[in-house]
């Protein structure tokens, strides 16, 4: 069952390598539905976020083919239950608009959006959130003049993180040509496998 | 560390201060001990081959008459020694020249480093002459590829180059340097070995608990199979398998990449899988209850119709890289790691046995393949020779002694199938990309990585005329390879395909060939052309008594079909022993 997946990958900050790893997914034809990238908390170590809709299996086979990048440090794949995620809008609305209409100061502060800028012509506001909640502001704001919209990709923290930061310096310490990958394979095969 | 590297690089290139970056290449490539590079210069490469003209006794370069005979004789280098095959190739068309080779070293894990000369730094991304996006063109086809832009680079880069190319499961890098990175000054701290890049995990640590799940599963197998590829070889692990298959006593079969690395006529072999492999392997890989795949990749050409392959067994697969677990085939257990090393943990672990029912089974399949088609195939009764009764009375000459080294179509299945090979690297084909053209470039290259080796290249009418130009390389260098071309006057195997699933539409599968012999003469090539049954062995003897090269054209039957075939979209035990069966 196809299903959204978030990838973290951690990588060197190293010149195309944006392209080697949107190639994998190309050469595949999957689409990507979200794909961020940003300096991590490692000096030097970078972390991208991709969200894919594909099955399990589909997306285990892209998770090793993108660990096989030789400047791919490791990459996480969870299931949205396994994450806090979120993402950051922002709307452009006539400023006209909302003085006029106490409801949408409303609306806004249910949506918990801030002001960024506010000008006469216009304001700016952000939201952060999930699809849903960007959406549906986006869906109220455009009953308002919404002049422009955008959204940002997903990025998202792994719940059961912590070692996730610990792993990859662990990298760096151990022995240089093994793979520190645990046994979560052996763990999932004990159903298949029976002695 | 300091003064090793210092000593090479004083030894090497005689100073260490001022150094251009072109000069640190050709350190980095002595210091590798590199001996043969394949390559042609241009534009953008200059200054590397000026700094490789005061070098011409340590390092021999092999000047190719076009990028793509380059990388194919680096490729037939590096598979027959064992060694990193190191190609030269200038901007633009030079580096663009390479692509098929690295594709096809991509595929068959074949390491290779490319250096490619690029325009000047300043000049990138202005359409300037001769300039193309390597990086992001060969981006899918390189294990890893670098763009170096300054000298200080150089040393660094090269040394991980000549790591990643060749650790782990092996594969082609290309590394692309500006030229102002190649006329560029530097202070040279001398070039050090790279064991280490710490995102880059060559090998998974061998799991101890899998090696035991596997052995309980052999110990307890009624109808064990094992199947073996190409990484038995590329681990230096022939004698490690060896002693697994002889402890457990189990029928072994090779992919085409892996044939050779046990000797072909040894007892537990039953021969090769794949498309047009032997009858008994394929058929009974659905009646085994294990199979224990070693160092191969279930390719399709392997598998046949995945659904309809080995569901009836559990199994066992051992391999480098983690990506080609459960890739094709649901594995029910994966032994990672490098089967040099797990090989040896497994033998331990396992019973000595035998199957004699089991492979009764398998000598039933042979002798029904035997007696339906290789008969005929190898004593045919036609006029016209075939392809199979060539590699008959080869095999009379070289008793399995040569390294065969193949193009891509009819000839390379025939060769496969009936070649008789005694040592491992005998086996040098275009397994994975199929890339017609590849023979005689690779047989270059492999005489050159075991010049002790009698070199053999066999090829059809067509793929002969698709690298043609490197026998000017022939002519300039002597390498003495026998050039063996197997003349049906088709493209055979895509006419086999129109015959059998097209109607017999030959749609441009009549292929006319020029005087192969004249053409070879004109490159001071020895030939002969023959077409007679009483003339094969004597032609045959004359090409590999030869002093030299030497071209012979054979003309075989015409529409010959290669059987055994399991036809696309078939299953493994749905294999056909000829053309009535489909």
């Amino acid at each position: 069952m196809k299903k959204e997946h978030t990838l973290t990958v951690y990588t060197e900050n190293q010149v195309g390598l944006l392209n080697k790893i949107a190639i994998i997914f190309s050469r595949r034809k999957i689409n990507l539905e979200s794909f961020n990238s940003s300096p991590s908390e490692i000096e030097k170590i970078y972390r991208f976020t991709i969200v894919v809709i594909e099955t399990e299996e589909v997306v285990r086979n892209l998770v090793r083919q993108i660990e096989k990048i030789v400047d791919v440090f490791k990459v996480f794949n969870n299931t949205n239950d396994e994450i806090i995620w979120q993402q950051i809008a922002l709307y452009k609305v006539p400023t006209s608009v909302i003085m006029k209409d106490v409801k949408v100061e409303r609306l806004l502060r249910e949506f918990g959006a801030n002001a960024v800028v506010i000008r006469n012509d216009y304001t700016v506001f952000e939201a952060t959130g999930q699809d849903d909640e960007i959406n549906n502001l986006l869906k109220e704001l455009d009953k308002y003049g919404l002049i422009e919209f955008v959204r940002s990709s997903r990025i998202a923290i792994i719940k059961s993180s912590e070692g996730v930061h610990k792993k990859v310096l662990d990298m760096q310490k151990n022995d240089p040509r093994k793979s520190p990958i645990n046994n979560e394979y052996l763990n999932h095969k004990s159903k298949i496998f029976q002695m | 560390m300091e003064t090793v590297a210092q000593t090479t690089l004083e030894n090497n290139i005689g100073k260490t201060h001022n150094v251009s970056g072109s000069l640190a290449v050709i350190d980095a490539l002595l210091s590798e001990e590199v001996t043969t590079v394949f390559g042609y210069p241009g534009g953008a490469i200059m200054p590397i081959y000026d700094a490789l003209y005061d070098f011409g006794d340590s390092l021999q370069h092999i000047l190719v008459r076009h990028e793509q005979g380059a990388i194919h004789a680096a490729q037939g280098y590096a598979r027959a020694s064992g060694k990193t095959g190191v190609v030269f190739a200038t901007s633009g068309p030079g580096a663009t020249n390479l692509v098929t080779g690295l594709a096809d070293a991509q595929i068959d894990s074949t390491p290779i480093v490319c250096i490619t000369g690029q325009v000047f730094a300043h000049l990138l991304g202005t359409d300037a002459f001769q300039e193309t996006d390597v990086i992001n063109i060969t981006t899918p086809i390189t294990k890893w590829n670098y763009q170096v832009t300054d000298a200080n680079e150089i040393p660094e880069v090269l040394a991980k180059a000549f790591y990643i190319a060749s650790s782990g499961r092996p594969g082609p890098v290309l590394i692309d340097i500006t030229k102002n990175a190649q006329l560029q000054l530097f202070e040279y701290k001398g070039y050090r070995q790279c064991v280490h890049v710490r995102s880059y995990r060559p090998e998974p640590i061998v799991r101890k608990g899998y090696i035991e799940q596997a052995a309980q599963l052999i110990n307890r197998a009624k109808k064990p199979f094992v199947i073996f590829g190409q990484g038995v070889i590329l681990g230096n692990a022939e004698k490690e398998f060896l002693t697994f298959i002889e402890k457990a006593g189990i029928p072994t079969a090779w992919t085409i990449m892996g044939m050779s690395a046990i000797p072909t006529d040894h007892p537990l072999a039953v021969g090769m899988l794949g498309m047009h492999g032997n009858y008994g392997p394929n058929y009974l890989t659905n009646e085994c209850d294990v199979l224990i795949a070693i160092g191969m990749r279930f390719d399709d050409r392997v598998t046949g119709r995945l659904d309809k392959y080995a569901k009836q067994a559990q199994v066992i697969h051992l391999d480098i890289d983690p990506a080609e677990i459960d890739k094709n085939v649901q594995t029910t257990v994966p032994v990672w790691g490098n089967c040099k090393e797990t090989l040896p943990l497994l033998t331990e672990l396992i019973d000595k046995k035998n199957y004699p029912e089991w492979f009764a089974e398998f000598e039933a399949k042979k002798e029904r393949e035997t007696t339906l088609l290789i008969e005929k195939e190898l004593n045919p009764t036609s006029d016209q020779l075939t392809m199979g009764e060539v590699m008959k009375v080869l095999n009379e000459l070289t008793h399995g002694d040569a390294v065969i080294v193949t193009d891509v179509g009819q000839h390379q299945m025939v060769a496969c199938r009936y070649t008789k090979q005694n040592q491992s690297r005998s086996n040098i084909t275009s397994g994975g990309l199929g890339t017609m053209g590849f023979a005689i470039p690779a047989a270059i290259g492999a005489k050159f990585g075991a010049p002790e080796r009698q070199i053999i290249a066999i090829m059809g009418d067509g793929g002969a005329q698709m690298n043609i130009q490197e026998l000017g390389t022939i002519m300039q260098y002597q390498p003495n390879v026998k050039i063996l071309i197997l003349n049906n006057s088709f493209l055979g195997m895509v006419r086999q395909w129109q015959e059998l699933f097209h109607e017999k539409r030959y749609s441009f599968t009549d292929i006319q060939s020029p005087n192969f012999v004249t053409l070879a003469s004109a490159y001071n090539i020895a030939g002969k052309q023959i077409s007679k049954r009483d003339e094969l062995k004597s032609s045959l003897k004359e090409m590999l008594d030869h002093p030299a090269s030497y071209l012979l054209e054979v003309a075989v039957l015409h529409e010959d079909n290669v059987f055994p075939m399991v036809p696309q979209g078939k299953g493994v035990a749905e294999i056909v022993l000829s053309k009535e069966e489909i």
